[in-house]
């Protein structure tokens, strides 16, 4: 059974240009999957499609059960007025005393619960937007290219975060981004995207063990058969293997 | 500004108080050089607030204006706030009120006050309604651009994560216009007070308007001076304990 399948025939933008076409694809329960794709494939608009927030789209999604969705943007988007508590407690009201507390100390945000958004550096930012999603326990999880803006290290602790809070939970991932290494050291399966209007141009099970390092030797392996299979792979080019 | 209110409360106290001290001085001075009948000294002016509080003269007609000042403030914010909010999320119903809005924003508050009066009688309702009809306008537009500034990305989170109407209306998007709805507070509250005099004075029989009036009729310039300072002191009163701290509160985070 599928925890998610989405097929959308066409989804065209206000101006009338196409952004998806003839996409489809479904992802199991507790499936991690990596979107990648070029800048402009419309992985956001396709985010934004599956969760809800976009319904103008020709096609259909089908969610097993009226699944929970967490969502994780590129922005940590959390309520500026709101402290790190009161963040996590609007979406979850049972986040309070003890359970809100060892929620925290799994991040690493222990002492950090009075405190407001702009008090945080970007890093603990992501890593209360990262919690939040979780706190929803959620059957799905989306994100849109979650660890972009910061410097290797802090994506790296993240990275680690997020697998250690899905292998408890185990919720279906969708996780998008634009960084080949990435997607290989975390997820099942990669799913790579054309350039617009945008399909599946190759859906790629990623086959290593647990944990891979985005400069380990499985992913560097892995990433270099592909892009020597594959050369225009990041363009969203697929020409058949020679 | 919050760095002083933070740090050293007493002297920003002090930096507050020093120019009004200043400016009572000059009045003495001025009065007793021109000693004239028309500008009485600030020592005088005293004597006549002391016995105008004695005999409850003063709290009574105070008390009369101060409460219609609170009814109206309270059913105009309401009014102009849910006003703007609509005109801020909905281009139909901005055009279709635009134009009104700027009407209202600038028929003088004298016509609407003397209109009020004929056509709903020299009654209480009528009095509340000349000064809520006045205000709304300047809400409503103070707010159409706070609602027309917030931000779509944090309103999506509040949609993912299915918050509930109120948590959302709240937690997410009424914060977006405590700026807005401060601003609009206090020029509000400054242009509510000017607005009830002159209706108390048209068509009240009790009120500080009312009360200035009959001594405009005595050339009483003394007691006029003592309702005066009555008042400012009501509104120095409020800034310092309602309005400041409310808005230090709400504006935490950002310090």
């Amino acid at each position: 059974m599928n925890m998610l399948s989405v097929t959308i025939s066409a989804k065209r933008y206000p101006n009338g240009r196409c952004a998806i076409e003839n996409l489809s694809f479904s992802a199991r329960p507790g499936e991690f999957v990596a979107i990648v794709g070029p800048s402009g494939a419309g992985k956001t608009t396709l985010l934004k499609i599956i969760s809800g927030l976009d319904t103008d789209f020709d096609g259909h999604l089908e969610l097993a059960g009226q699944a929970r969705v967490g969502f994780m943007f590129q922005e940590p988007r959390l309520m500026p007025w709101l402290t790190v508590a009161q963040n996590l407690a609007l979406v979850d009201p049972s986040a309070q005393g003890s359970r809100l507390a060892e929620a925290l100390e799994r991040v690493g945000l222990r002492d950090c619960a009075g405190l407001f958004p702009r008090q945080l550096s970007g890093g603990m930012q992501r890593r209360v937007a990262l919690l939040r999603a979780f706190l929803v326990e959620p059957q799905l999880l989306l994100m849109d290219e979650p660890f972009q803006s910061l410097d290797g290290p802090t994506a790296e602790q993240l990275r680690a975060q997020l697998l250690t809070l899905w292998q408890a939970t185990k919720p279906t991932v969708l996780f998008v981004t634009h960084n080949l290494q990435e997607a290989l050291s975390l997820a099942d399966r990669v799913l790579f995207l054309s350039p617009g209007p945008s399909r599946i141009a190759l859906d790629f099970a990623v086959d290593a063990d647990r944990p891979r390092g985005l400069n380990g030797h499985a992913v560097q392996c892995l990433s270099q058969q592909l892009l020597a299979d594959y050369p225009d792979l990041l363009k969203g080019r697929i020409a058949a293997p020679a | 500004m919050s760095e002083e209110l933070s740090s050293q409360p007493a002297a920003s106290a002090w930096s507050r108080v020093w120019p009004l001290l200043l400016l009572t001085v000059l009045w003495q001075l001025v009065a007793m050089q021109a000693h004239s009948r028309v500008l009485p000294t600030p020592l005088a002016v005293f004597e006549v607030l002391a016995n105008e509080v004695m005999s409850g003269e003063l709290l009574f007609h105070l008390g009369k204006t101060m409460a219609r000042v609170a009814i109206s403030f309270c059913l105009a914010m309401l009014l102009g706030v849910g006003l703007g909010i609509l005109m801020g999320r909905s281009r139909r119903w901005d055009r279709v009120l635009d134009s009104l809005l700027i009407l209202g924003l600038n028929i003088p508050a004298l016509v609407t006050t003397i209109l009020c009066y004929i056509w709903f009688g020299l009654s209480e309702s009528a009095a509340i309604l000349a000064v809520v009809l006045n205000k709304i306008p300047m809400v409503a537009i103070n707010l159409r651009e706070g609602a027309r500034a917030v931000d779509s990305q944090l309103m999506e989170v509040a949609q993912v994560y299915r918050l509930g109407r109120l948590a959302r209306f709240f937690k997410v998007y009424l914060p977006q216009l405590y700026p807005y709805l401060f601003s609009s507070a206090r020029n509000g509250l400054a242009l509510i007070w000017k607005i009830v005099l002159v209706v108390e004075l048209l068509g009240r029989s009790d009120g500080v308007g009312f009360q200035i009036g009959s001594f405009f009729h005595f050339f009483d310039i003394s007691s006029i001076l003592a309702y005066t300072l009555a008042f400012s002191a009501m509104i120095f009163l409020l800034e310092a304990l309602l309005l400041r701290p409310m808005e230090n509160r709400l504006n935490r985070w950002r310090l």
